[in-house]
Parts: structure tokens; sequence; C-alpha cells
């Protein structure tokens, strides 16, 4: 999961300064590690490089000199295609799937984040039947069993986490929204 | 998928004034394995049910092998369900008086095989399942496990066409319930016997090539079988 997404994410609501981009990071999204200023800037720059955020104004506030960025269109676009793809099933991708859903709310609303969802679970689905099959063959060894198991406790363990949030989407989107 | 073996249209069933089922479509084809899953209440083993014939849909139609089974009479989808059809519960519904052997053996003297051949068709079923040495004991001094792999043993001892398998692995821990769906899986590419699984757990439904979710009574088509709350 990208950083970049994620500020991509907190700009479609209307422009920000680096700062605020940080905060709001921190805050919906708890379980990951708080973002530092200096990583904020420099992605920044690298989505101003790449056309996908244009700076939109400065103010000085009686403070430091504080510029704010807004997402472009072709920046609006690469969100919604992160918005639109699925992660590849792999243990340890939660954190990568909560991020996901939480900027869906904030960027694209309910029904983004709820397709999302279902179309995540239809991977992870389908990742489970092939390493079901794997560890099912005739000729797979201990070592693939055990490998199997091990991926496969997880995305069970995120399967369920999608069915429970999908329940709860609605209320969380006015909790992210608020 | 060509010409289903079996399948269900606009399947409904109600007990007493609760639906169960609200018009479900499922098919079913030759060999494939087809898993049923959905959360607790949304008529997964009604849907099993209607299918295997053991209870009547209000409405819709059931047809295996394009003959409607409603047309059926009782003595007869009786006589399809001991022949063409394996059925496999969550407890594994061995008679505890007799033998592993004697169990496994029963569905083909109901069908009318004779005493022998029945016996060495019960034997090889318990071999291949790795529960031969069992063959004399009673489901009493049996584990759960061992007990569900007589049952599965004894649903495929017919070698039918269709095994409909509710929930089979739900009393038994995890590695006991792996060895009882690798079975199922192994045999059902063997023999080419399709699989209806009813399950709520996703590393069961894993087993199958697919998944039909209901929710409430219906197929829900986002396969997350909850509702979305807007």
């Amino acid at each position: 999961m990208s950083t970049a997404h994620v500020l991509l994410g907190l700009l479609a609501a209307g422009p920000r300064h680096g700062y605020d981009l940080k905060r709001e990071h921190d805050e919906r999204l708890p379980q990951a590690k708080p973002l530092a200023f200096g990583q904020v800037y420099a992605t920044l720059g690298r989505l101003e490089r790449d056309g996908l955020v244009i700076e939109s104004g400065q103010d000085q506030d009686g403070g430091p000199e504080r510029r704010s960025y807004e997402l472009t269109d072709l920046g609006r676009e690469k969100l919604d295609e992160w918005l639109a793809s699925t992660e590849p099933p792999a243990p340890y991708v939660t954190s990568t799937l909560f991020n996901k859903v939480v900027v869906a709310l904030l960027a694209a609303g309910v029904d983004r984040a709820r397709d999302y969802l279902i179309a995540q679970r239809d991977a992870h689905m389908s990742r489970m039947r092939e390493l079901t099959a794997a560890k099912s063959a005739v000729d797979a060894t201990v070592g693939d069993v055990v490998a199997a198991d091990y991926a496969l406790g997880h995305l069970d363990a995120d399967l369920r986490w999608l069915r429970t949030t999908l329940t709860r989407v609605a209320d969380l989107q006015k909790e992210v929204t608020a | 998928m060509s010409t289903p073996l079996l399948s269900g249209t606009g399947i409904a069933k109600s007990y007493g004034p609760t639906p169960a089922l609200r018009g479900v479509d499922i098919a079913v084809g030759e060999g494939e394995i087809v898993a049923v899953t959905g959360p607790s209440g949304c008529g997964k083993s009604t849907l099993l049910h209607c299918l295997a014939g053991i209870l009547r849909a209000d409405q819709g139609q059931v047809e295996y092998r394009e003959q409607d089974l409603g047309l059926w009479s009782d003595s007869a989808r009786s006589r399809l369900r001991r022949t063409e059809f394996g059925v496999l519960f969550q407890f594994g519904q061995l008679v505890p008086e007799l033998t592993a052997a004697e169990n496994v053996a029963l569905p083909l003297l109901l069908a009318g095989s004779g005493r022998r051949e029945a016996r060495e068709a019960a034997l090889t079923w318990l071999d291949r399942f790795d529960v031969a040495d069992l063959a004399d004991n009673r489901p009493g001094a049996m584990s759960g496990g061992q007990q569900q792999r007589c049952a599965v043993a004894r649903a495929l001892v017919t070698e039918p066409r269709v095994l409909f398998a509710d929930e089979p692995t739900g009393a038994l821990d995890q590695l006991a319930g792996e060895q009882v769906l690798d079975q199922i899986v192994r045999a059902s590419r063997e023999q080419n016997t399709a699989v209806v699984l009813v399950t709520h757990e996703a590393r069961v439904a894993a087993y199958a090539d697919r998944e039909v979710v209901l929710r409430d009574g219906v197929v829900d088509l986002t396969g997350l079988g909850i509702g979305v709350d807007r």
C-alpha cells in the first residue's frame, strides 16, 4: 500500500496543507504508523512532479508559509484506479484493506467501499481455492501443506473482517466524514 | 455448463408461516463440487434437503437428469436416494448397534446387493479412508473423526452420482475435518461424483469448484451473505 494513494484520497475532499494531511492520515488510519512531515512533503513533491496534484495556494497566517495542494484530474483518475483494484490476496494485507475502505469512504462514498469489499472478497476466495487445491494435491509435501495453511488462516481472518466491515460500512462513513 | 446433472429452479419452501427459501436457482454439473454457503438461517440446509428429494419444495422444480423429481412418487425418490444420491450430515448418523463395516454395507444391502459382496465393498471403502482396522468396531468405540470417515464411506459406497454433504465437518476439529474433505474431494474426482457441500465456513467452501451464497432464502450475488446497511 502506498502513502501516495492515501494522500490522494484525503485530497479528494478538497485542498489541504501538508500539516492537515498528516493529521488526517494519523487520525483516520490509527493502525498505521504515524506519518513524518518529511514523508508527507516528499510524497507531495513526487505527486506534483507526476501531475497528480498541483499547488493551489499559499498562506502565511502569521506563522511559517504553508502551501496547499489539490487533486488534478489525472490524480483523481489514479485514485479511482486504486480504489477499484483488489489487493493481491496474501497474508498481512489487512491494513491495506482497511486503508482502502477508509479512503474509499472519504473519497467516493459507501457504494465504492462496498464494491471494493465485494471484489476483494472474490479475490480472497479464489486464492483460498487455489491454496486448498495445492495442499490437497496427491503430491503435496508437508512443507506445501504447512505453507498453504499459514496463508489460508490469514486469508480466512481477512474474509471475516471483510464481511463484518460490510455491515458496518455506513456507520464507518458517518464517523470518517463527520 | 451444458445440461446440468441436477438443477433447482425457483425453489421455495416455508416452515409454517416462515419462508426458508424464496425462489432459488441452482445448477450442478456432472462431477462438479458446489459449495452452498451463507449465514445461519439463510436456507442452505433446506435447499440441500429439497435438492436431495428429502423435502418437497412448495414451489419450483428439482430436476435430475432432466426429470422433474416433483412428479416422482415417494418410493421412486427413496430409491433414487439409495442408488444415485449419497447423503452425509454433520454427525455421522451411523447405526450404533452395527459395526463400521455393517454400517457401510447397509446402503448396498438396501439396494439389493448380496451380503458378501456388500461386506467386501464396505471393507474396500473403509480401507480407502484409512479406517479398515476399525471395521468390526461399533461407532461408540470410535472418535468423531473416525465415525465421520465411516459415514463418508457409507455415503459413497453405492458410488452415487451426487453426494449431498450438510456441514460434514461441523463436529470435527480442523485436522479431522480436512481429512474428511480431502476424501470427499478425491472420491469426487476419481468417480466424477458431483458434490453439494453445505457449509458456513470459507475454509470448507474453498474445497469446492465454486460457491453459491444464500441470504434470507435467496441467492446473494454479492457473495457476502449479509445485508448491506446504507
